[in-house]
């Protein structure tokens, strides 16, 4: 049985189409990544899977349960990091988290081995209220909440969002050891970087799934010839290239400019319109793909 | 259960603890409510200054002045001896009403023949005015009485007029009622309303119920805390009516405090349905301020008779609970009533928590199944 099966789910709000005709699985003990812009409808249907929200058509299971129907036996299971910081400002870490293991009907104790790694980081700001903690803390605070009554699956809307990169990467980590616990995750995230340390992502965008594959697979589907140039004028570069005919996409990414070309167009000959424009210390490379240009590309 | 509706009500009582403003609301609001109506909001007059026009000016009218002034309500400014000059007097707000004797005061009154005393008053202060013509007529009956003692007309009607239960007509008989239902609502119905669309506003209405708790605990354990914060107002408010302006309590203390408790349900059941309704604090806000203070101030009969409101008026009076919980701490604080002869109110009170959490519940069956 699969954690998580979505079968043709639509939402509207009004006249907008938040998601639509949305199918995918996850795999029990799995971690699976939604990458999608803001507004792409990641947290609609982060939602519609905690069961806030009932989907027009279309349904879904989670550990076998439909959201809609059994609903009451959803809330038991699962652990929800909503996007915004969503706990109380006011109350200390430790009443926030003694909150809600207690409405959870648990204990701090009973399942601090799950939450360990991470509290003993927290534990020096025990008796802080939570909204004077930093931005990493308080992520790392949300994810205890989430955690405490060791749920089957963690559903963590943009979990990183607004975070600082070094506490991102140690929050992967911290996923990625929970992961062995044995408990399947979903999460969502509009960094592309960050989609490649799941075991599955899911593109998604306006709604719509465009891709759902491993990350390394994603990568390797990119057929088109893509290379990364930079020369001493990074902008005028850009320009330029934007109106070469032999140019499908040219975009910034990182020191270099990442390149698809419509035809079978060879580094050299790039080069030596590049520098008949003016352009000198011109570097040019095959590229391997990245997420974000398979995304761009299936946009 | 218990244990997670305990944690609950623990929680919120941090949260009421640690925000100063809602402290201040919850229990400077009413203090002060109390006393701005106790010492500003009353028909009651002292050291009145009035002019007396005296164009007679024989011993008759030096009397006359003397009666009204000795009652010590008056306070005569100055003389002028011109009626024009009273209206610069009206404008700069130095007099309050002037009294003109005609001429010949002294020999038409004993001729027997009728005479005009000119009562002119500041009526911008309409209350004040009425207040001070209806007493300054008293004094002139007076007057005339003491010198027709030795005749006594053939035909006469007398009035006796008592003032049941409030004889001396005090302001406060009448305000702490009103502001006690005043109190009530605003803290119950909005405090309960803005802490609901506050856990809205945060996400945090979101993790909770996500959680495996009944809606119907969650509502509970939020406003639970609220109703002994606002219970305890209530009877903040009826002793500062005791001790201070000595509003007494001829019925049952028992029975009013539980009354107290019903119609702080009511005001709760009206909290929670607005937060169904409201996504924001801001909104939550906005729509008790004006669902609830203005009608329950208004329309509640305290500050103005319903009786002589237009009909549509009448008919909205008749939902709002003030209403009845005014009508209810009358009779029991001043006339002593016991629950039968209010089984009226308390049953209208009765109706609308049902009506109101039904109504509740319904919308917050629609927002979260």
């Amino acid at each position: 049985m699969n954690a998580i099966e979505i079968k043709n789910i639509n939402k509207s709000f009004g006249d907008t189409q938040a998601v639509s005709d949305i199918n995918f699985s996850v795999k029990k003990g799995e971690l699976f990544g939604l990458i999608g812009p803001d507004g792409a409808g990641k947290s609609t249907l982060f939602k519609i899977l905690t069961t806030l929200l009932i989907p027009d058509e279309g349904n879904a299971t989670v550990s076998g349960f439909d959201t809609v129907k059994d609903y009451k036996r959803i809330r038991k299971i699962i652990g929800y990091m909503p996007g915004k910081f969503s706990l109380y400002q006011d109350l200390s870490v430790q009443e926030n988290l003694n909150f809600f293991a207690t409405i959870f009907g648990t204990t701090i104790e009973k399942n601090y081995h799950l939450i360990k790694d991470i509290y003993v980081q927290l534990e020096p700001f025990k008796n802080r209220r939570a909204g004077k903690l930093s931005g990493g803390m308080k992520q790392k605070l949300a994810l205890c909440c989430a955690l405490i009554h060791e749920p089957e699956v963690l559903f963590l809307d943009e979990p990183t969002t607004g975070v600082d990169a070094v506490s991102r990467a140690e929050f992967w980590e911290m996923l990625k050891r929970l992961k062995a616990h044995g408990i399947t995750i979903l999460v969502s995230t509009p960094y592309m970087d960050e989609a490649s340390l799941c075991e599955r992502i899911a593109l998604i965008q306006e709604g719509k799934i465009l891709q759902i594959d491993t990350p390394q697979n994603i990568t390797n589907s990119y057929s088109k010839p893509l290379f990364e140039i930079k020369s001493h004028d990074f902008y005028q570069l850009l320009k330029d290239l934007r109106e070469e005919p032999f140019t499908e996409r040219v975009e910034p990414f990182g020191e270099y400019l990442h390149l698809t070309t419509n035809s079978d167009i060879s580094s050299n000959s790039i080069s030596e319109i590049l520098e008949k424009k003016g352009h000198t210390q011109i570097e040019i490379n095959q590229a391997i793909a990245s997420i974000e240009d398979v995304f761009l590309d299936l946009m | 259960m218990l244990r997670i509706f305990l944690a609950f009500v623990k929680k919120e009582t941090f949260h009421i603890l640690r925000d100063t403003r809602t402290l201040v609301i919850l229990f400077g609001m009413p203090i002060a409510l109390v006393l701005i109506f106790g010492y500003t909001v009353t028909n009651e007059f002292k050291d009145a200054s009035i002019s007396i026009i005296d164009q007679s000016k024989d011993n008759l009218s030096h009397e006359f002045v003397e009666h009204l002034t000795a009652s010590g309500h008056f306070q005569l400014t100055n003389l002028p001896n011109n009626i024009n000059s009273l209206d610069g007097e009206f404008k700069g707000g130095n007099v309050k009403m002037g009294i003109v004797i005609p001429p010949n005061f002294e020999k038409d009154f004993f001729k027997k023949t009728p005479v005009t005393i000119q009562l002119i008053t500041d009526a911008s202060e309409p209350n004040y005015a009425t207040t001070l013509t209806s007493y300054a007529s008293q004094m002139i009956f007076s007057f005339q009485k003491k010198y027709s003692k030795s005749a006594i007309p053939p035909y006469q009607i007398e009035t006796e007029i008592r003032m049941m239960y409030n004889p001396k007509l005090i302001g406060a008989y009448n305000f702490i009622p009103g502001v006690a239902a005043l109190i009530l609502m605003l803290i119950s119905a909005m405090m309960t309303s803005l802490t609901i669309a506050k856990e809205k506003e945060t996400g945090t209405m979101d993790l909770l119920l996500v959680s495996p708790l009944p809606p119907m605990l969650i509502i509970l354990g939020k406003i639970m805390p609220y109703v002994v914060l606002s219970f305890i107002d209530a009877v903040l408010v009826f002793a500062m009516g005791y001790y201070i302006f000595e509003v007494p309590i001829h019925g049952s203390l028992a029975l009013l405090l539980s009354l107290s408790l019903l119609y702080l349900t009511v005001a709760l059941a009206l909290g929670v349905l607005i937060s169904t309704k409201a996504a924001t604090q801001q909104a939550a806000m906005m729509v008790s301020l004006f669902t609830l203070m203005l009608p329950t101030m208004l329309l509640s009969g305290f500050m103005f008779p319903i009786a002589s409101m237009p009909w549509v008026l009448q008919y909205i009076s008749k939902i709002v609970p003030a209403n009845y919980f005014v009508q209810i701490q009358q009779a029991v604080m001043l006339k002593g009533a016991g629950w039968e002869s209010i089984s009226h109110p308390i049953l209208i009170l009765i109706i609308m928590v049902f009506v109101l959490f039904a109504a509740a519940w319904k919308n917050f069956k629609v927002i979260y199944k």
